[in-house]
């Protein structure tokens, strides 16, 4: 069993069927705040699929995308509380 | 050698999100939620970077995994921090079998401060934020 193929066959199923189990978490989360933490988590694991596709196609300059979703997602959950925090004053 | 290094540490990276996921779709509650997420997917997609610093020679690649890793641990707590407070301030409920809440009458709710403990009134006067059934953090 070479690499690829358990990056192919095991490491990218496994992160396949962690997005689905936080987006399950997304549809249902009672709250706002809930949504907000899946939205949080699904990026990151984003992060990592895209660092396995990035080994895996041999193409280096898909990481700079991981930089932006790393900036993004932290931006985005700061402004959300940030606004919560305005709107109650 | 190094594919087997490769493989182990991948494996662990992967297990650690898996289980992240596993533990923001079964805790009981919100803040139970939030702090299994930080953790667990900063150390999981933490360990797949270096798997890609370490397969390609290349130090470009190096400096930006090891650049995603430093932002997402220098970024993560402080957004969970604020969305933490901001749940707290707009009164998402604790989980029913939590033994105390320490933060209950403490905060000032109309600018946000938090009192001192000297100026405090008595405690068990304030309602807490302790859920009374299941459903409501379900």
């Amino acid at each position: 069993m070479t690499l690829e193929t358990y990056f192919d066959y095991f490491i990218l199923p496994i992160l396949t069927i962690s997005v689905i189990l936080v987006f399950i978490r997304l549809i249902k989360g009672p709250k706002v705040v809930d949504r907000v933490i899946a939205l949080d988590l699904i990026i990151t694991i984003g992060i990592g699929i895209i660092t396995i596709f990035t080994i895996r196609s041999n193409q280096k300059v898909l990481l700079d995308v991981a930089i932006m979703l790393a900036l993004i997602a932290f931006l985005g959950t700061v402004a959300f509380s940030f606004y919560n925090r305005k709107k109650r004053r | 050698m190094i594919d087997i290094l490769i493989a182990i540490l991948s494996t662990i990276g992967a297990f650690a999100i898996f289980f992240a996921s596993l533990g923001i779709l079964r805790m009981p509650d919100f803040y139970l939620r939030l702090s299994v997420t930080v953790k667990a997917a900063t150390m999981g997609v933490g360990l797949l970077l270096l798997c890609a610093a370490i397969i390609f020679p290349d130090i470009s690649v190096s400096t930006k995994a090891l650049a995603i890793t430093f932002f997402l641990i220098i970024t993560s707590p402080i957004a969970a921090h604020m969305i933490g407070r901001a749940a707290y301030f707009t009164g998402t409920p604790l989980w029913k079998n939590t033994i105390i809440d320490e933060l209950a009458g403490m905060y000032d709710k109309e600018n946000h401060r938090l009192r001192n403990s000297d100026e405090m009134p008595e405690p068990q006067g304030e309602e807490d934020q302790i859920a009374d059934t299941e459903e409501e953090t379900k």
